[in-house]
């Protein structure tokens, strides 16, 4: 069985394109081009660049001594809460941004939930000289202050998405219906391994630098290329793709996604897609979505913003329909205590929607030498407010 | 021979209306559709409303949000339309997105649509390729009639594909832009409208997207066989409720 996607723009019976007939010229411009603009050795070349000089890659893989003891088996993490903007994200904007810029795109537009991809866009448009406009929910507005404070600084515009229930998924469809009324000049970026093909796939490749570091590195610290274990948070399912990429057919690898169970997954306040959502078609992608049995899309909840998704990529839910991932859900508790355990124990203050990956230390049992690698997919600044309002700081 | 040839055969310019099941009031469905018949209406687009409906503009966001609200839902309205051809005899067509469907399943969602009378479908987010390949067996066997949209993007390769596999008509979608986002046709809107016209397509051609007036009525017909009109409807429901329908039509032609 194959992870990847197949020439159609699906895993399984995943993915796809269900798109408008609006935005297919869009689509196929970039279905037809992505491969080969990214195989180019000047466009390799410019990313590499970027990612090394700008965003500071390579990102360290660090031996967590503290959390191994404790767990008494061998815990890394890979450190992409040390990427320019504070995550993971920036790795797909850079890429984007040179695709954008060799299709002779002139202006710039994204969805963002918590923020962090809209830093991470307003940041590369602001490196490239492009136009930037972040679609972002009314109430995610006036969540994520800092961050819209950051994307204005960049010079972004923020729009409101005043549409639905003004959140992430609303935010996607207004970022949508931008592309459909300026098909020519602009391009989307989208910030996860969703929508239609081939995002997922273009998504995963530019984020799948994690993985390739993972095993250079871990052969370097370990002597071999493959760890037991790599434990990665599930939102839309980007840090935990690019974390996974180069491990999907490696069988001695288990791969671990945790997603947000919220309140408890069976609380009515959860983002636990693997466990509550159905086969749908949500942002032009055929995947398992949370949805009424009408097939209403419903607003999922975790207290991270960047996990607050009612679907997963296709790509993770062909994982978990064949059996090759294993799905855990964390509840906000869980989560939250594990930011302030991983701050006391390693000095390491992790973004909530990392700290759910944490948690599955308590959840499976290791072995003594089992290698485990967690993908701290960002670091907590971001999320210093809502750490302050739990934990009365 | 389905409805909406029938009427097209008849060479006449149609004017279609789209309107949000449900909308302004659960139960106005059946009586709007009446009475859009009575005022001379060709065909009915019976919107299926959908919480993230992609392609649409503010107007028919909010009725469709409204319409959910109220408590439609694909059986309710299915519930509502079951008598509907006791009193109504132009062709009905029902738009909606993808999802929806799909949850009531495929198969079962067009046998419902045979046993009513409904004459086609439109899906804006279902692409003509997947249908081809997926789902064309299944609308045919119940005589259902699937229609594309175009756009003044779309290659003309693509429009005589979506032509090849089209047995009804095709919606031209007037401009680049999400539902009820325009006023008026400039010289690119015609230029767009003549390409199309001059492609010698089997199907005949019904624009929308910008229709809101008598004017652009006017202008659409010219070029194509039919105009559709949905974000001004909509309003003029929000404005007006149910009463003055017949107003409405008469404003446009």
């Amino acid at each position: 069985m194959s992870y990847n996607v197949n020439e159609k723009g699906y895993y399984g019976e995943f993915g796809g394109a269900y798109i408008p007939e609006m935005l297919y010229p869009n689509v196929e411009e970039l279905r037809q081009n992505y491969l080969k603009i990214t195989a180019e050795p000047e466009f390799q070349a410019e990313f590499d660049a970027l990612l090394k000089d700008y965003v500071g890659r390579p990102t360290p893989l660090y031996f967590a001594e503290r959390l191994s003891a404790m767990y008494n088996t061998k815990v890394y993490l890979k450190r992409e809460d040390l990427c320019h903007t504070g995550a993971h994200k920036v790795n797909n904007t850079i890429g984007q941004i040179l695709l954008a810029k060799r299709l002779g795109k002139k202006r710039i537009i994204a969805e963002t939930g918590a923020g962090q991809h809209g830093v991470a866009t307003a940041t590369v448009c602001a490196l490239m000289g492009l136009e930037c406009i972040v679609y972002m929910g009314e109430i995610d507005i006036k969540r994520q202050a800092p961050n819209v404070a950051r994307m204005k600084m960049l010079g972004a515009e923020v729009r409101p998405a005043l549409s639905g229930s003004k959140t992430l998924k609303d935010a996607t469809n207004e970022a949508i219906r931008d592309w459909i009324n300026n098909p020519v000049d602009t391009y989307y970026i989208i910030g996860s391994v969703v929508g239609p093909h081939p995002y997922p796939d273009m998504v995963a490749r530019f984020q799948s630098v994690i993985s390739k570091e993972i095993k250079s590195q871990l052969l370097e610290k370990e002597g071999r290329e493959n760890p037991d274990y790599v434990i990665a948070c599930v939102g839309g399912g980007s840090n935990a793709a690019g974390a996974y990429y180069h491990f999907l057919d490696e069988k001695d690898v288990n791969i671990i996604a945790v997603e947000a169970a919220g309140l408890g997954v069976h609380s009515g306040e959860s983002a636990a897609t693997s466990a509550l959502g159905k086969v749908g078609v949500i942002h032009g992608s055929k995947t398992l979505l949370m949805q009424t049995t009408d097939g209403q899309i419903t607003e999922p909840y975790s207290i991270s913003a960047g996990l607050d998704y009612p679907g997963v990529g296709p790509m993770h839910a062909h994982l978990f329909a064949s059996g090759r991932a294993q799905f855990i859900s964390i509840t906000d508790e869980q989560a939250m205590d594990w930011g302030l355990k991983l701050s006391k124990l390693e000095g390491l203050i992790p973004a909530i929607e990392s700290a759910h990956a944490f948690a599955v230390l308590d959840e499976m049992k290791f072995k003594k030498d089992d290698i485990v690698v967690i993908n701290l997919s960002g670091r907590g600044d971001k999320d210093l407010n809502t750490y302050i309002d739990y934990f009365k700081l | 021979m389905n409805r909406i040839n029938q009427k097209l055969q008849q060479g006449k310019k149609i004017l279609s209306i789209y309107f949000s099941a449900g909308y302004p009031s659960l139960t106005d469905t059946v009586q709007i559709i009446e009475d859009l018949e009575k005022s001379g209406i060709d065909m009915i687009e019976i919107g299926l409303p959908f919480s993230d409906p992609l392609a649409d503009g503010p107007t028919i966001q909010a009725s469709s949000t409204q319409a959910l609200h109220n408590g439609m839902t694909t059986q309710v309205l299915f519930d509502q339309l079951k008598d509907i051809r006791k009193t109504v005899s132009i062709p009905l067509v029902i738009m909606g997105y993808f999802n929806p469907m799909l949850q009531y399943g495929i198969e079962n969602f067009c046998k419902k649509c045979q046993e009513i009378g409904i004459d086609g479908l439109i899906i804006p987010d279902l692409p003509v390729d997947v249908y081809a390949d997926e789902y064309k067996a299944t609308f045919e066997k119940y005589g259902l009639i699937n229609v594309f949209l175009i756009t003044p993007q779309t290659s003309d390769e693509r429009i005589h594909f979506i032509d090849s596999v089209s047995d009804g008509f095709i919606y031209m979608v007037s401009s680049a832009s999400v539902t009820g986002s325009q006023s008026g046709f400039g010289a690119t809107q015609e230029d767009y409208f003549k390409r199309i016209a001059s492609m010698n397509l089997k199907n005949p051609q019904v624009i929308g997207f910008g229709i809101n007036n008598a004017e652009t009525f006017k202008q659409a017909t010219q070029f194509a066989q039919g105009a559709i009109i949905g974000s001004a409807f909509i309003q003029h429901l929000t404005e007006n409720g149910t009463t003055k329908i017949a107003d409405f039509v008469k404003a446009i032609r």
